[in-house]
């Protein structure tokens, strides 16, 4: 079976030496680490918004960047959602233009808004569809912005500390909804967090990073029905 | 161009020719040179924010000139290299019959010339400062450059945009010293500034205080505007 991710990559920024070598496959992937890390370069190199010195990536088992052999697929044409730490919603579009125009899969303004619409009711944001991102919390433009990351269709979801910025109360909540969402549209997910918790929340394969380097891969151990930790703690707790 | 507005209507508004002429002009001139100025102006000023190419300070730097020199200056190069023999006053023959000195088309040349560097200026600083991330986040959702131009940065740089609109129109509103040397003091040509010099030279100094206060107003509004442009609430 073809790993949804492969990555071989070197980067040097300044005094930082970035150098790194993992497989994804589905479900979701964390990379774990202390700021400084290099976990959002990773994220950055995997988009192609920065191009690696040396090495490979393979999405699906596409090549997207070969430095040996000069290739790099633009970010556009990665077939990737990118869910932002500050969401990065458009501020002069509505929430519902946001989601629609990252959908590539369906043709015509109507189709497009339709799945952006459905995305964002997967997300519990379609009461705010009308409004302008000022206008919404950080929980709510977060939701957002992950409708945004998977309305596309994408061949692989990259979140960048996605939880960050929230208060914890909400970053639970968000915690729950974005791995019910990620695990229930089947579409594989790199997530980035500095959060051992959240790490461990959200895994099915955590991957340790520090200074640049992997450092360690390690298995979540889940329930036969992948169901989220919060929500089994949450019902054990209840019983 | 009084026949734009009938001579009745003027006449119920009690605004004389003396006023109407020079003042439509003004407005027309400005207008066509701003519409040209916008469209040229932004897409340049997005080339030198965005793109990395050899050359790019002294485009700048060239199309900044009028800036820095006196409008006097700039007319004579105009006059010269549209007037004088040339292939400049060649293609304008070609195209247009005639030369374009001491005409209209020719003072909208010198406005556009003269108000080029307000609105690239204002354009490419307020393109720069646009956060690179919204731009990065475009291209994570697949919208191509055209798309990202027109959908994400433009937009996010809209306010400053527009003030370098609206000042690229008040200076080509305002421009004495170009307009009076390429357009002269034709008929066709005549600007409301030119109007006004025309004036005072002749003694009539009575419908030079007209037209200067005609010209407070205008100016008084396109500051206005740009002011308020700035307090508003982006999105």
């Amino acid at each position: 079976m073809t790993d949804a991710l492969e990555v071989a990559v070197a980067r040097k920024i300044g005094e930082f030496e970035l150098d790194v070598a993992f497989t994804v496959e589905s479900g979701m992937s964390v990379l774990f680490g202390p700021s400084g890390a290099g976990k959002s370069l990773t994220l950055a190199l995997i988009a192609g918004l920065l191009r690696p010195d040396s090495g490979t990536i393979m999405i699906n088992g596409r090549v997207v960047t070969d430095c040996s052999r000069h290739i790099n697929v633009s970010t556009q044409q990665r077939r990737i959602g990118m869910v932002f730490q500050d969401g990065l919603l458009l501020p002069h579009r509505s929430v519902l233009d946001n989601v629609a125009l990252a959908v590539r899969q369906a043709n015509g303004r109507r189709a497009r808004r339709a799945v952006a619409r459905s995305w964002l009711e997967r997300v519990g944001a379609g009461e705010f569809a009308d409004r302008r991102p000022s206008s919404l919390s950080g929980g709510q433009r977060q939701r957002v912005a992950l409708a945004r990351g998977l309305a596309g269709d994408p061949a692989l979801v990259l979140l960048d500390e996605p939880l960050s910025a929230l208060d914890s109360p909400v970053r639970r909540e968000l915690r729950t909804l974005i791995r019910d969402v990620i695990i229930s549209s089947g579409v594989p997910a790199v997530l980035v967090t500095h959060d051992a918790e959240e790490a461990e929340e959200l895994g099915d394969v955590v991957i340790a990073y520090d200074n640049g380097r992997v450092t360690g891969r390690s298995m979540v151990e889940r329930p036969a029905c992948r169901e989220p930790r919060t929500r089994a703690a949450e019902s054990t707790e209840s019983e | 161009m009084t026949a734009l507005v009938p001579h009745s209507w003027l006449n119920r508004l009690g605004i004389p020719p003396w006023v109407w002429n020079p003042l439509s002009i003004s407005l027309r001139a400005a207008v066509e040179a701003t519409i040209i100025v916008a469209v040229f102006g932004i897409a340049l000023a997005y080339l030198l924010a965005k793109g990395r190419f050899w050359g790019r300070d002294a485009i700048e730097t060239v199309c900044s000139l009028p800036m820095a020199l006196p409008p006097t200056v700039v007319g004579l190069y105009l006059l010269t290299r549209m007037g004088g023999p040339g292939p400049i006053r060649n293609a304008e023959v070609r195209l247009f019959g005639h030369p374009l000195t001491f005409t209209f088309t020719g003072i909208v040349i010198a406005q556009i010339v003269e108000s080029f560097p307000y609105c690239l200026r204002f354009s490419r600083t307020a393109i720069s400062v646009v956060d690179p991330r919204f731009e990065q986040a475009a291209r994570a959702m697949g919208l191509s450059r055209w798309r990202i131009a027109l959908l994400v940065t433009l937009p996010l740089a809209r306010r400053g945009i527009v003030a370098g609109i609206a000042m690229a129109f008040g200076r080509a509103l305002g421009d004495f010293g170009a307009t009076m040397i390429v357009g002269g003091a034709v008929p066709m040509a005549t600007t409301m500034p030119i109007a006004l010099y025309n004036a005072v030279f002749y003694g009539s100094h009575g419908q030079a205080m007209v037209l200067a206060i005609v010209q407070l107003v205008v100016a008084f509004a396109i500051l206005l505007g740009v002011s308020r442009l700035g307090k508003l609430q982006p999105w």
